[in-house]
């Protein structure tokens, strides 16, 4: 308790079982942070995950050994993916049972390894202090990630008494995570994007998890160059900025994805190269000669080969890079770059997305889903947290709900994990009460997690829910459709949905259906005038609507899209 | 191409299969693995042979790198190096094995009325001759120590 007040915790997120006992003892006899009970373990790590991804800070969960521990897991690998700090907390049996298959044994440390940055053991008690502080700090510090605290039963026995101790700062002699970037490096890298005549910055969530989104805005002030984002990027450059092109990949705009086609120079800032933005790798950026700035080293020429690789936190790097460009002799082509960015206009007047659609589809009686996303979006002003599960509403969320700010954008981004929306608000509600927070969702993901709706009674958390509801698993139906001849495999359920309205008020709160365009307005409006309550609006929307643009997978590049059904770019 | 790679890793529980899970995880092939304490025993160092392009080798070298529990990495192949594996063979008595072992620094550590236990090292390309060429006439089995190697000259894989 004591080392988890120390690192600052405000809430733990968890679920009590017998190989957790002693320590839930101890919370009950404590007030430095709180703990919310929440009514899955899966649920514990998404709103740890939720809190962390909001506010910046490492989020907690604690849960049991065994089932606690194995429920945990998505949780855990959803954060790895998007390098998310967390600590979880499990567990474990006590050690002498440690391998006999006891009751509730599970060897979370093995099933774990994989998907977390790294894991404790606890096999003394006195180290749970030194312990806790090394999960922290490596959770947090390089490329963040989740770290696993097993603790044995009999480690957290209560007479088991030590003087808490906690070192000043933390060296371990494997683990250097400061990391600047190599001087001579900027210096090629300033060089190689001055001379560029189509430059695109392509930046991603790593400018969020490094805090360097004011950085970003700067660098691009003395550049004036196109910017795209990546999934996971999205709020670390303005939406509303003029040189703003949306998201890239494989529902990005066609005016990014062209761009990204075209460019001679591709300046990755915290990014991967993931498969959902490269398309065929082979074919990627045929022209582009690539500047990638990352924390990780890993991550820099792992798909695609950068010719001027620069190792560092995404911030130091952008400082650096600025403060190299400023004293840079030679300056950009500026004819050239106004050719450049008069030429992305012209993709986006083209293929571009219709941010107005909500206007001329006012007289339509089925509703577009991405007409529920632009309503949402004026109806909070954008200033919302939105938080989402996946699939075609968390495309239209990305693609219509402009993010100006980071850490507005709550998405599980790599892994794609449904059950993901609901949670996370809880998380994000719970570090910013007086917020708005809203989880868009579906009819197949809210399903996932919905038992939450329970947490959020008993800690009155009013989040807003839009559930986009087509009656089918649209992102799978979409590809069945493009695909697989239409065969709707296991993609459909309407004759079986609840009732959603009935559902939200089953467990206390406040539910809304919304059947035609002429409704979505006032009830999106009634929703949110609702500032106590948490409201959970039930959307049916067209269920024939696909996400465009999409690229054309396999054997594309980024330049081949289709922008809506049957029509390639 | 074969490549040798040593790994410089805290000895603590869990550190070995961190390692090991990484190469399966990433999708390469473990084709030998030596691993034993060094320094002040709160060390160990880790020699894995695995067949990959330079590419993948980079790829290999950064990913564990990031396992928080390991020191250093270096790809032995890229330079020049020592490199040696330790066998010990228990075979029916056989003039022919005896003979091949011999010409790779063998040793006899058993010997009764029905079979001999030898040993011998040598250079992992060298061992695998002998292997093929023992065969499976009279080998009642073997064990092999995996490749473990040094760089040559100052360059060293310590703290």
């Amino acid at each position: 308790m004591r080392a988890l007040k120390d690192e600052g915790v405000k809430f733990v997120f968890g679920y009590p079982g017998g190989a957790a006992l002693h320590i839930y003892d101890s919370i009950f006899k404590q007030k430095a942070f709180e703990h919310i009970l929440v009514r899955h373990e899966q649920g514990a790590t998404h709103a740890a995950d939720g809190y962390s991804r909001a506010t910046g800070k490492p989020g907690v969960a604690l849960v049991t050994s065994g089932p606690g521990a194995t429920n945990a897991i998505t949780g855990l690998a959803t954060a790895f993916m998007d390098s998310i700090p967390l600590v979880v907390i499990s567990g474990q049996v006590q050690s002498h049972l440690i391998g006999t298959d006891s009751f509730q044994e599970t060897d979370m440390i093995g099933i774990s390894r994989p998907i977390v940055k790294h894991s404790f053991i606890v096999q003394n008690t006195q180290d749970i202090p030194r312990i806790v502080q090394e999960a922290f700090h490596i959770a947090t510090t390089g490329r963040p990630g989740p770290v696993v605290i097993d603790i044995p039963k009999d480690k957290t026995d209560p007479s088991q008494l030590f003087k808490y101790k906690r070192a000043k700062e933390i060296s371990l002699r494997s683990y250097q995570p400061r990391v600047l970037p190599h001087p001579g490096q900027i210096k090629k890298a300033s060089k190689k994007i001055l001379s560029a005549e189509r430059p695109v910055i392509y930046a991603g969530g790593g400018v969020i998890l490094g805090n360097a989104h004011k950085e970003l805005i700067s660098l691009n002030k003395l550049l004036k160059a196109p910017v795209t984002n990546t999934l996971m990027g999205l709020g670390a450059y303005p939406a509303k900025d003029k040189y703003f092109m949306g998201m890239l990949g494989m529902h990005g705009t066609y005016q990014a994805n062209m761009a990204m086609h075209n460019a001679d120079v591709i300046i990755a800032i915290g990014a991967r190269f993931d498969d959902r933005i490269t398309n065929t790798p082979s074919m990627f950026a045929p022209n582009a000669k690539i500047v990638h700035i990352d924390v990780d080293p890993a991550s820099i020429s792992k798909i695609i080969n950068a010719d001027i690789p620069i190792v560092g936190q995404v911030k130091e790097s952008l400082i650096a890079l600025i403060k190299e460009i400023k004293r840079a002799k030679i300056k950009i082509d500026s004819e050239a770059l106004d050719r450049w960015n008069i030429q992305i206009s012209q993709w986006r007047e083209k293929h571009g997305l219709d941010h107005d659609l909500y206007l001329s589809k006012i007289k339509s009686s089925m509703i577009a889903p991405q007409v529920v996303v632009q309503e949402l979006y004026h109806a909070t002003q954008g200033n919302a947290f939105v938080t989402s599960d996946v699939g075609q509403h968390q495309m239209f969320v990305a693609q219509y709900y402009h993010f100006n700010k980071p850490r507005r954008w709550i998405n599980s981004g790599g892994l794609g994990t449904m059950g993901f929306g609901l949670p996370a608000a809880m998380g994000v509600k719970l570090a910013f009460p007086k917020q708005e927070v809203v989880c868009v969702t579906g009819e197949g993901s809210i399903q996932m997690c919905i038992q939450e709706l329970s947490t959020c009674l008993q800690y009155n958390l009013p989040i807003k829910i839009i559930n986009i509801n087509n009656e089918a698993l649209g992102m799978v139906r979409q590809w069945q459709d493009m695909n697989y001849g239409g065969r709707h495999s296991a993609s459909t359920y309407s004759d079986s949905l609840p009732d959603f309205v009935k559902l939200a008020q089953s467990y206390g709160h406040v539910g809304m259906k919304v059947t035609k365009q002429s409704q979505l307005k006032k009830t999106l409006e009634k929703a949110f005038a609702m500032k106590d309550r948490l409201v959970f609006v039930d959307v049916y929307v067209d269920p024939n609507e696909h996400v465009y643009p999409m690229l054309v997978a396999p054997n594309g590049s980024t330049k081949d899209m289709w922008i809506k059904k049957n029509t390639k770019a | 191409m074969k490549r040798i790679i040593s790994i410089l890793i805290e000895n603590k529980p869990g550190a070995l299969a961190r390692v090991v899970g990484l190469f399966h995880q990433r999708g390469y092939n473990i084709e030998t693995l030596n691993v034993g304490p060094v320094f002040d025993g709160s060390f160990s160092r880790m020699t894995v042979t695995t067949r990959g392009s330079e590419n993948d080798v980079e790829q290999i070298t950064k990913q564990i790198n990031k396992i928080i529990d390991v020191i250093k990495v270096s790809d032995l192949t890229e330079g020049d190096h020592h490199e040696y594996e330790f066998i010990m063979i228990k075979f029916k008595h056989s003039e022919k094995i005896q003979k091949i072992l011999k010409g790779l620094n063998g040793k006899i550590h058993e010997k009764n009325k029905d079979a001999m236990v030898m040993s011998a090292w040598g250079s992992s390309s060298d061992i695998e001759v002998a292997i093929k060429s023992i065969g499976k006439v009279n080998l009642l089995e073997i064990a092999r120590s995996g490749s473990i190697g040094l760089h040559e000259g100052e360059k060293v894989l310590k703290i």
